[in-house]
């Protein structure tokens, strides 16, 4: 119960700060105030309030469980190439949008694309999207309050009790901080868990004797040297997963947080020092994840391997439910946990608690940007602000706030988690290929609203549809994917164990490249916005002030 | 010039995340315990950071903020298509959509 003692005093530091923040703007009832924080983030804030936002539960306990099945290519999947593309993007497209947004007050990227490309309906239709692939964070975010307060707690706290407190929690710095609170909520939860990861190792290592006897006995086993080196993935693969982290900047919480920095010279530190802080977070979290394939003596643990031993050696033979059954025990997300309760002392496993905690409540700001979203994108587009007042905007986006987090509650208490798993696996690849609109806006003055159109009804169609083939077409054994569809002996369409390979790739790269296809095509076939719209973006015609 | 190089650099520096020459090597153990393929990508991250640092003081937009500069509007500014029409944009324009 000591640790779970911890993790309330740190919820209700937490909520301190959301309602800290709420004093310093209480009596401003500004949009933007209340959704970017008027603009004003300092260099340090606005690093370890994107890293943050950016790093959801996944990210220490999903990382340490992925490499627990898969060894040490999870850090080059995730962390390695999340490290050379998200601060690239920030650096060409964050560093646009905030200039466009401090020009024009853009508070939403939809908002953007409506004045870029002169449309209303089509950004409709981007919100409606952009918001189905972000529902599914928010409710996984309650249900990994639940679990994780439920565990720590050694069961005492009830999944029902947990998610409710931790809902209950993130709502109410959201309602009353709005960005600042969260803001200052996720640079407090990212100092948290920076720390953790280091703590985790030391005290992890000093626990099991040191590292390299473990290294050396995983080795000296055939059945889990392969965690050691990249060999259970492929190249193919491993190029795939590159384009993942192009979804990050098309995150309509990390586009509209780009637009909270006081100057534009904030990004510099965060560009410089983001790859730092994927590594120290992400480096000790992969390797304990690796090393806890030698605690044979924790039960928990001892069932996983025996899980995956036998998917390996009898997974031919079974059904596809007994399969899924094997792939459940398999799940390793834990484990971290676990070496936790075996190695640290009751009281700094209360404060890693605390660290886990933070990871797991990342879904602040995704509730934050679907409400900007909402009270943006359509209460305010279709009148709402002219016919109630900008204070009535405001009221709307927390009203909306508290109906978001009811609902995520509501249904993370019936719905079984891995369908929203599932659905967050495949908003990646969806935000992925909605990132060529954020090109093309930025960077191409042939864009169309038409060419916009296509690309986002493909990049919710083409989620459709690995989805719907995902669930009629069941998971293998662990070995040779099942191909579908074959022309002239190359594999076309497969399923995998892991998912679905598409010419032997991930959806994500045809999903990305068949969208910039048809943004392009589109574009071309369709009458671009006015002169004087596209000279307000872009250079070339003298006299005229462009920003990018 | 300059600029042309960084771009080579960070194209490079892509080409060299697909390390396909450590895929099966778990030795040598770094410091007796990291296994190679491991070492590598954490290096590969410092020498990102590194060159997001030379992109940053070699490339910085900084005509981006001069542009933007002190005259940076409020919303509603100077767009001719506002944020917040009473009817969408497309209705005041007469349905083109």
């Amino acid at each position: 119960m000591i640790p779970a003692i911890f993790v309330f005093t740190y919820l209700a530091i937490v909520l301190y700060i959301g309602i800290f923040a709420f004093r310093r703007s209480a009596h401003r009832e500004e949009a933007e105030d209340y959704f970017l924080a008027g603009r004003s983030l300092g260099p340090y804030v606005f690093l370890f309030s994107l890293f943050g936002t950016n790093m959801t539960a996944f990210a220490i306990l999903g990382s340490s469980g992925h490499a627990f099945n898969n060894g040490i290519v999870t850090f080059g999947l995730m962390a390695s190439s999340s490290a050379l593309i998200i601060p690239l993007s920030l650096f060409f497209i964050g560093t646009r949008v905030w200039a466009l947004g401090k020009k024009y007050g853009f508070i939403t990227p939809v908002q953007m694309f409506r004045d870029r490309w002169e449309c209303s309906h089509i950004g409709t239709v981007i919100f409606v999207v952009q918001a189905a692939f972000l529902i599914p964070y928010i409710i996984i975010g309650v249900m990994g309050g639940g679990t994780a307060l439920s565990a720590i707690s050694g069961g005492r706290v009830p999944f029902w009790f947990g998610g409710a407190l931790v809902a209950m929690v993130v709502m109410s710095y959201v309602f009353f901080g709005g960005m600042r609170g969260t803001a200052w909520v996720n640079t407090f939860q990212t100092v948290l868990f920076l720390c953790f990861g280091a703590i985790a190792l030391v005290v992890i290592g000093i626990g099991m004797g040191g590292f390299r006897q473990s290294a050396e006995a995983l080795l000296a086993s055939p059945g889990t040297a392969p965690l050691l080196t990249r060999e259970r993935v492929s190249p193919l693969f491993f190029f795939s997963y590159t384009f993942i982290p192009l979804s990050s900047i098309a995150f309509p919480h990390i586009t509209i947080f780009c637009l909270t920095a006081r100057k534009m010279n904030q990004f510099k530190k965060t560009v410089i020092l983001y790859p730092f802080c994927m590594l120290a977070l992400w480096m000790p979290c992969v390797f304990l994840g690796v090393m806890a394939n030698r605690m044979t003596d924790v039960p928990q643990i001892q069932q996983k391997l025996e899980a995956r031993r036998a998917l390996a050696v009898e997974g031919p033979s079974l059904t596809p439910d007994e399969r899924d059954t094997l792939r459940e025990k398999m799940i390793a997300d834990d484990v971290l946990l676990l070496l936790l309760e075996r190695y640290a002392p009751i009281w700094l496993a209360g404060l890693l608690g605390a660290g886990i905690m933070a990871a797991v409540m990342a879904s602040d700001s995704q509730i934050l940007a679907l409400s900007t979203m909402f009270t943006e994108d359509v209460f305010a587009f279709y009148g709402g602000k002219r016919r109630f007042g900008e204070a009535a905007q405001v009221h709307t986006g927390r009203l909306f706030i508290i109906l978001i987090t009811i609902v995520a509650y509501a249904v993370a208490l019936r719905a079984p988690q891995n369908i929203f798993d599932l659905a967050v696996q495949y908003a990646f690849s969806g935000y992925a290929a909605l990132s060529p609109l954020l090109v093309a806006a930025l960077f191409w003055k042939r864009s169309t609203k038409w060419g916009a159109l296509a690309s986002t009804v493909w990049a919710a169609l083409s989620v459709g549809a690995v989805a719907l083939f995902q669930y009629l077409v069941p998971a293998p054994a662990p070995g040779p994917p099942v191909v579908m569809w074959s022309i002239a002996g190359v594999e076309v369409l497969s399923r995998t164990p892991g998912g679905t390979a598409v010419f032997g790739l991930m959806p994500v790269v045809p999903m990305t490249i068949i969208s910039a296809v048809l943004l392009v095509v589109v574009s071309f076939f369709t009458s671009k916005p006015s002169t004087a719209t596209v000279e307000r973006y872009f250079a070339g015609s003298p006299g005229k002030r462009s920003v990018l | 010039m300059k600029r042309a190089l960084l771009l080579i650099v960070v194209g490079a520096l892509y080409v060299l995340h697909q390390d396909f020459w450590f895929w099966r090597a778990a030795r040598p153990l770094v410091f007796g315990f990291i296994p190679i393929g491991l070492f590598y990508h954490a290096c590969y991250t410092v020498v990102t950071a590194i060159v997001m640092w030379l992109l940053v003081k070699h490339a910085w937009p900084s005509h981006l903020e001069e542009r933007v500069g002190d005259e940076a509007t409020p919303r509603g500014g100077d767009r001719p298509v506002a944020v917040s029409p009473t009817l969408p944009v497309a209705a005041e324009r007469g349905g083109e959509q």
